[in-house]
């Protein structure tokens, strides 16, 4: 497979800043892949996704988008790509197909009139069936401020898909959003991609928003701690015990047991015995001893998440 | 090419349509042109109108619409530092279009605006009495977009040397405010003490003002109290100022425009 994203060590320090908001970052996205990059605020999404989408400069370090070069062919970068930014980018005044128009002209996909009235039918057509899509006919002709959140976000992704980009780069797009309109737009992006196959790279501070994720890096304080497919992270990331007991008496003779298998265990009050993903099923089989108490303990994602965000954040303190 | 030329214009519809839907900012617009105008101008014409021997409501309505047309398309320039984080400018910046189309919409557009701006003001004089002969308006339209390109190379000087938005919101007022009495907008600057001549002369809105006003006071007996240079100087020295703005700000921006 092709890899539409290539970053080779990329590191961004910024002008006045001591500190290097990215440092050394190398991962690939493949075509059509969807891309996570995740990480708790300031972390270095957005300086990530800023230099991606060509819109901030490098310190150092090697990028490639779409297989173009972003130092020195930023606009062949620019016509292959999309962008949902973390801030709404429709103008309120303006009304939907305002919008629409001045985003299909700075692509160069029709010449530009002053009104609607004025532009080809292509582009009426065009326009209508998005509006269907979203279900906007109505609105259409109505000023962006009277939309709600998640319509809007809907109405910029619509937007950006309109001169077929390679890559969709999504920041943060389901901040300031409500549960519903997240889940809302979540489901529209994943009917996106089955109809466009579209490769998507998003940040995101939300665990759940990466578990449909081709791919997740987990970034924190400008390094990625963590990369690989939803599952290696979680078989990676969670690490689950199975908590055991038996009479006082069978305790020596389980211990034995544990010992002639090549288990290795940690006695508490209970009996402690760290496993992997789906080990430990295997193990509590296998004892012969009658148990007296037995415990499966697995964090979720979002304990082991969090775990090695905090993690890397007391190496630094 | 093309491509590039109806981006210019898209952009520049786009900065018109956005000043002509916001009601509050129309609002704004005028009532600082119309506080000069009405109350520093009225009151020095009746105060010490018959000692200089010209009228002075005249003069300060002729000064602000020069005022007008260079700080609106100045300011309207430096928004861009703004913009470019908010609303549809984070697209401009992401689009496939070249820095200098981006550059130049956005002076077409605030030309556009500082034009809207002017014709409310003509208005207001006209309301309030202002003397204003049709071939004197039709003078000033040209002046007008001479001047518009002015404001916009300093916008872009002062643009690309602020490179935040915090520095350019406190910076910004100290670069224009005063230039207002340095340009002589609505105070005499006929005569004035070396070191403020020296000022005076340095500021770019002394230019554009008085060229309004060599313009408007062509061939009326009051012209060579209120007019400095002859207007064929004014477009001189600004021809001058606008090649080295528009060089060394349009250079500076796309260069920096992504190093932060």
């Amino acid at each position: 497979m092709k890899h539409v994203i290539d970053v080779k060590h990329l590191v961004k320090q910024y002008n006045n800043s001591k500190e290097r908001a990215v440092d050394d970052i190398s991962f690939t996205v493949n075509e059509g892949e969807f891309f996570s990059l995740l990480g708790p605020n300031g972390a270095g999404k957005t300086t990530t996704i800023s230099i991606l989408t060509t819109t901030l400069s490098t310190t150092s370090g090697e990028v490639k988008i779409a297989g173009y070069d972003i130092d020195t062919q930023s606009t062949q970068i620019r016509q292959n790509i999309g962008v949902i930014f973390q801030k709404p980018s429709l103008d309120q005044n303006l009304t939907a197909e305002e919008n629409i128009r001045l985003h299909a002209v700075l692509y160069g996909l029709y010449p530009f009139s002053p009104m609607y009235s004025m532009m080809p039918d292509s582009y009426k057509e065009r326009v209508h069936e998005l509006a269907e899509l979203l279900d906007i006919s109505k609105d259409l002709f109505k000023p962006i401020k009277t939309y709600s959140g998640g319509m809007k976000r809907k109405l910029e992704i619509v937007r950006s898909l309109m001169h077929n980009p390679k890559i969709l780069f999504l920041d943060e797009p389901t901040t300031g959003l409500d549960p519903l309109s997240r889940r809302n737009l979540w489901e529209y992006l994943v009917d996106v991609r089955k109809r466009e196959h579209t490769t998507i790279f998003l940040t995101t501070h939300y665990l759940e928003e990466s578990e449909n994720a081709d791919q997740i890096a987990i970034i924190n304080h400008g390094k990625i701690v963590m990369k690989g497919t939803p599952t290696e992270v979680k078989a990676h990331l969670v690490k689950g015990y199975v908590s055991i007991d038996v009479k006082p008496k069978d305790r020596s003779a389980v211990k034995a047991e544990l010992t002639k298998m090549k288990v290795s265990f940690v006695e508490e009050e209970h009996i402690r015995i760290p496993v992997k993903d789906g080990e430990g099923a295997r193990i509590v089989q296998s004892i012969k001893t009658p148990l007296t108490h037995l415990k499966v303990h697995t964090p979720s994602l979002e304990d082991a998440y969090l775990e090695i965000v905090e993690d890397t954040h007391a190496e630094r303190t | 090419m093309l491509k590039e030329l109806n981006s210019i214009f898209a952009i520049a519809f786009r900065d018109l349509t956005k000043f002509l839907r916001d009601r509050g900012r129309i609002i704004a617009t005028f009532i600082f042109p119309l506080i000069f105008i009405g109350v520093l101008g009225g009151s020095l014409e009746s105060n010490i109108g018959k000692s200089v021997g010209y009228n002075f409501l005249t003069f300060t309505f002729v000064g602000v619409l020069g005022q007008t047309l260079f700080q609106s398309t100045a300011s309207g320039i430096i928004s861009l530092i703004e913009d470019r984080e908010n609303d549809f400018s984070q697209e401009m910046f992401v689009s496939p279009i070249s820095r200098y189309s981006i550059i130049l919409g956005k002076i077409l557009g605030e030309s556009m605006v500082a034009f809207m701006q002017v014709l409310g003001i003509l208005v207001f004089g006209l309301i309030i009495g202002i003397p204003i002969t049709i071939p004197q308006l039709i003078s000033l339209i040209p002046v007008a977009i001479v001047i518009c390109l002015f404001g916009g190379a300093f916008g872009i000087i002062v643009m690309a040397n602020l490179n935040s938005q915090r520095l350019a919101n406190q910076i910004f007022p100290f670069i224009l405010f005063p230039q207002f009495f340095l340009a002589g907008v609505f105070n005499p600057i006929k005569d004035l003490p070396p070191y403020l001549y020296i000022f005076s002369r340095i500021a770019p809105m002394t230019y554009a003002v008085d060229f309004v006003r060599g313009v408007f006071y062509r061939g009326l007996p009051e012209y060579d109290k209120v007019v400095l240079y002859s207007p064929w100087v004014d477009l001189l020295v600004m021809s001058g100022m606008f090649v080295v703005f528009i060089t060394i700000g349009t250079y500076l921006f796309v260069k920096n425009e992504r190093n932060k």
